[in-house]
C-alpha cells in the first residue's frame, strides 16, 4: 500500500508554487519553474575548472522565468529581439536543455520522464515556425511533410497516413489534392497552413507558435489567425505565441507575459495586462506600437539607451540600466533580482522596484486622447 | 476609435535641440502646394516565360513638397516595382518601362540618358531600402559609404568630405558621430545601421525620398524611433517621401495621403483621414478591417479570402472581382474600371464588383 501512494507521488510530482502562476495542476497543461539558459560565450582557458586566461562570459537569454500554460488557452510572450522569447519556446520543445529550473507536463517534471515519457511529450508539444519559406523542405511533397510526423510516430499504414493527411489538409483549408504538391507551389500563407497541417498531424495538447504571422502579407494574416483559434477551440489546444507585434498578442492570447533581458517584467491576463499596465517598459512598449488611425496621436514612451546586451545582464533588477527614473544604487533591487508582485487583487503581476513602475505622466493612453 | 485629432507635439519626445538643427544646411521652408513628383500613366512589364507581367500598369499620382505619400499593397501589387521604376533602376531584360512620364521638378526622368539619371539617383532622387541590415557593405567604412554619394553628387574631397559625413550622420541623431563614421556596419547595431542608411538616403540633400518598407525587421521601440526621426527630417527639410508598405500602422502614422494598390494598378486614393474613415473600395476596407487593434479588445477579424492574382494572368476586367464579397453579375466584372474622382482628391476605381456604393457613383462613369 505504501509503495503504490510513493509510486503515485513520483509520477505526479508536485509543482511548486511560484509568483504569478495562477493556474492550478489540473488546468494546466505546461508549467514552467525557475528556468533558466544561459549560454558561455567567450569562453576562458581553463584548466581543471579553473579560468587561467580571460574571463568566460555568461549570455543569460533567459533566467529565472515562471508560468503556466493553462489548457486550451493563449499565453502570450512579447518583447523585442533578443529577450529570450524564442528561447524560452525552445526550451519548452526540448530543442534546448535549461541550465536549471524545471518544465511540468501535466504536472510531470519532463526532465524525469521516461523515453516513453518523453516521446509522448514531444507528440503533444508541436511547433510552428516564423517564416514558411524556411521551415520547410524544398525537396518534399506536402504529403510526405504533412505525413512525417505520422509515419515516426504512428503505426498507421501508407493508406491510413495519406487518407489523415488529406483530412488534415482540409481542416487547415487546402485541397487533398494538393498533397502531391511541392512546396514552392503554394504561396506564403498556404505553406503556413501546411506547417499548421504538421503540427496537428499527432493531435498535440499545445502548440509553441513563434511568430506565426510575421512573415505573412496583411490579408493573409487575417486568415491565418482566424484558423489558429477556429482550430483552437474545435480541438481544445494550447498555445503558447510568441510575438513582438502587440496587436496581435492582444487579440490571440488570454494571458500576456512581457519579458525584458530574459526577464518576465509584467505578467496577466491579457485584458487587464493592457488596460492598466504598470511597468514602464510595458508602456514604453504600447507606446512606440503603430497607431490603427490616424487619428490616435500617442504620445510616446522614449527609454534612455538601446537595448542592453544579455551578456553579464546587472545582478539586480535588469530594467535599472533603461529606466528614466533614478536608480538608488544601495537598493537592495539595485544588487538582488525583485521578485513579481500582484497588482489589485485581478491576476495581474509585475517587478516592482522604485523605478520600474511607470509614474501617472508615463501611463500610455492607448487611445492617444 | 476616436476621432478627435490631436496636433499638441509630443510631450515625453525630447524637443530637438537648436544645435543639431544646425548641422545641415536644412534652412528650406515647407511649401504644400508645389508639386515635386508627377507619375503619369506609368507602366512597366517583364517578359517573362508565363508571359507578359503586367507589374504597374497605368498608375498616375503626384507628390507635394514636405508631403508623405503612403503606397499600400500585398506582395506583388507592384508596389516596389514602382518605386524602382521612379528611379529606373528596373532590370532590363526582362523588364521595360513601357510608357507614362515621370517628372521631378519638371524633368522628365524617363527621357534622361542614362549618365544623367546617374546624377539624380542618389541626388534628387534617393532610395532607403527594405532591409537596412543587408543594405550596408559590411567591407567599407561608414564614412566610406555615406561619402560616396556626396564625392560623386557634390565633388568635395578630403577633410570637408568627412566633414559633410559627419554632418549627415548627425542629422540621423547617430551620437559621437565622428567615431561611428569610421566604425564598419558589423560594429554598430540594427537601429544605429539603420538610420546610417537613412543617412546615406538625405545625404545630397534629395526633393524625394521613397522609403520600400524601411522598418519591416525592426523592433518596435526602434521602428517608432526611426519613423519621428523621418518625420523630423522631413520638417527640416520639406522632403517629399513615399512610403512603401503593407503595414497600415505605418500609414496611419506617417502618411498625409495614401494610394491603394492591387495587381499593379491604384484602387482607391485620398488623404489619409479620408481612406481610414470613408474607404470605398473593397479591397481598401478589408485590408484596414483584418488588422487587430491595439487600442481595444478585437472581435473576430475579417479575412480576405483566397489569393492575390498572378500578374501574367490577371482576370479580365476587375482584377480585384474574384475576392469580392459583394453581389455582382459576371458581365459586371468583366467591365475594365477606370479610376474616378468621387469627391474632392478621393478616387476610387469604381465597379460593380468591388464598390458597394456604386450605384451612388454610376453617374460618374458610363459603364
Amino acid at each position: 500500500m505504501s509503495t503504490k501512494t510513493e509510486k503515485n507521488t513520483n509520477s505526479k510530482s508536485i509543482v511548486p508554487n511560484e509568483l504569478g502562476c495562477t493556474t492550478s495542476t489540473k488546468d494546466s497543461i505546461v508549467q514552467v519553474r525557475n528556468l533558466r539558459k544561459h549560454y558561455e560565450v567567450n569562453k576562458a582557458l581553463s584548466f581543471f575548472g579553473k579560468d587561467i586566461i580571460g574571463k568566460t562570459d555568461l549570455l543569460k537569454a533567459v533566467d529565472n522565468v515562471s508560468f503556466d500554460v493553462p489548457k486550451g488557452k493563449t499565453f502570450g510572450l512579447v518583447g523585442e529581439s533578443g529577450c529570450g522569447k524564442t528561447t524560452t519556446g525552445k526550451l519548452i520543445l526540448q530543442l534546448e536543455n535549461p541550465t536549471a529550473g524545471e518544465i511540468y507536463f501535466q504536472g510531470e517534471d519532463v526532465a524525469s520522464m521516461s523515453k516513453a515519457g518523453l516521446v509522448e511529450y514531444r507528440k503533444s508539444v508541436q511547433a510552428v515556425f516564423q517564416d514558411p519559406w524556411a521551415s520547410l523542405n524544398p525537396r518534399m511533397r506536402v504529403k510526405d511533410i504533412v505525413g512525417e510526423p505520422l509515419q515516426i510516430a504512428t503505426t498507421m499504414t501508407k493508406d491510413q497516413i495519406a487518407k489523415k493527411v488529406g483530412e488534415l489538409l482540409e481542416e487547415v483549408g487546402l485541397n487533398e489534392y494538393q498533397s502531391n504538391f511541392y512546396p514552392h507551389e503554394f504561396s506564403g500563407g498556404q505553406r503556413q497552413r501546411i506547417g499548421i497541417a504538421r503540427a496537428l498531424a499527432l493531435n498535440p495538447k499545445l502548440i509553441i507558435l513563434d511568430e506565426p504571422v510575421s512573415a505573412l502579407d496583411v490579408s493573409i494574416r487575417a486568415q491565418i489567425m482566424n484558423l489558429l483559434v477556429d482550430l483552437q477551440n474545435e480541438h481544445d489546444l494550447a498555445y503558447v505565441l510568441i510575438a513582438h507585434n502587440l496587436a496581435t498578442v492582444r487579440y490571440m492570447c488570454h494571458r500576456t507575459a512581457v519579458m525584458y533581458l530574459g526577464v518576465i517584467q509584467e505578467m496577466g491576463d491579457t485584458e487587464t495586462v493592457f488596460n492598466n499596465p504598470q511597468h514602464i517598459y510595458t508602456n514604453a512598449l504600447m507606446s512606440a506600437a503603430l497607431p490603427s488611425h490616424p487619428d490616435i496621436d500617442r504620445d510616446e514612451l522614449v527609454l534612455p539607451g538601446e537595448v542592453v546586451s544579455p551578456i553579464n545582464p546587472p545582478d539586480g533588477d535588469v530594467f535599472q540600466t533603461r529606466t528614466p527614473l533614478k536608480v538608488d544604487t544601495k537598493h537592495k533591487y539595485a544588487n538582488s533580482r525583485p521578485p513579481l508582485v500582484q497588482v489589485g487583487k485581478k491576476d495581474h503581476w509585475v517587478i516592482e522596484t522604485p523605478w520600474s513602475i511607470a509614474t501617472k505622466e508615463m501611463k500610455v493612453n492607448l487611445a492617444g486622447i | 476609435m476616436t476621432t478627435k485629432s490631436k496636433k499638441s507635439s509630443s510631450k515625453k519626445t525630447p524637443k530637438r535641440s537648436s544645435k543639431t538643427s544646425k548641422v545641415a544646411d536644412f534652412g528650406r521652408k515647407t511649401v504644400r502646394d508645389e508639386v515635386v513628383l508627377s507619375v503619369k500613366d506609368l507602366k512597366t512589364q517583364f517578359s517573362t516565360k508565363w508571359g507578359t507581367v503586367k507589374a504597374v500598369d497605368g498608375i498616375s499620382f503626384d507628390l507635394k513638397k514636405g508631403e508623405t505619400l503612403g503606397i499600400v499593397g500585398e506582395s506583388g501589387s507592384g508596389k516596389s516595382v514602382t518605386s524602382l521604376s521612379l528611379m529606373r533602376l528596373v532590370p532590363s531584360p526582362p523588364g521595360e518601362i513601357v510608357s507614362g512620364e515621370v517628372n521631378l521638378n519638371g524633368r522628365d526622368l524617363l527621357k534622361l540618358s542614362e549618365k544623367e539619371m546617374t546624377e539624380i539617383r542618389g541626388g534628387e532622387i534617393s532610395l532607403i531600402l527594405q532591409d537596412p541590415m543587408t543594405a550596408l557593405n559590411p567591407c567599407f567604412s561608414i564614412e566610406d559609404q555615406v561619402g560616396e554619394g556626396i564625392r560623386i553628387h557634390q565633388g568635395i574631397k578630403g577633410k570637408s568630405l568627412f566633414d559633410k559625413v559627419v554632418d549627415a550622420l548627425k542629422s540621423v541623431r547617430i551620437p559621437a558621430a565622428d567615431q561611428r563614421a569610421k566604425d564598419y556596419p558589423h560594429q554598430l547595431s540594427g537601429g544605429m545601421r539603420q538610420r546610417v542608411v537613412g543617412a546615406i538616403g538625405i545625404s545630397s540633400n534629395p526633393s524625394v525620398i521613397i522609403a520600400d518598407e524601411p522598418t519591416t525587421s525592426l523592433d518596435v521601440t526602434i521602428q517608432g524611433a526611426y519613423l519621428r526621426l523621418l518625420k523630423q527630417i522631413q520638417e527640416e527639410t520639406g522632403v517629399g517621401i513615399i512610403f512603401i508598405t503593407h503595414d497600415f500602422g505605418i500609414v496611419a502614422k506617417m502618411c498625409d495621403r495614401v494610394a491603394v494598390m492591387y495587381a499593379g494598378r491604384i484602387v482607391e486614393s485620398a488623404d489619409v483621414r479620408t481612406i481610414f474613415n470613408n474607404p470605398l473600395h473593397e479591397y481598401t476596407k478589408a485590408l484596414i478591417e483584418s488588422v487587430p487593434k491595439l487600442e481595444q479588445k478585437t472581435g473576430r477579424l475579417t479575412q480576405i479570402e483566397g489569393q492575390p492574382p498572378a500578374l501574367w494572368d490577371l482576370p479580365e476586367g476587375d482584377s480585384f472581382a474574384p475576392r469580392s464579397t459583394l453581389k455582382f453579375s459576371e458581365k459586371d466584372a468583366k467591365i475594365r474600371p477606370e479610376l474616378v474622382e468621387v469627391s474632392k482628391d478621393h478616387f476610387v476605381q469604381l465597379s460593380r464588383s468591388s464598390v458597394k456604393d456604386f450605384k451612388k457613383y454610376a453617374h460618374l462613369v458610363n459603364y
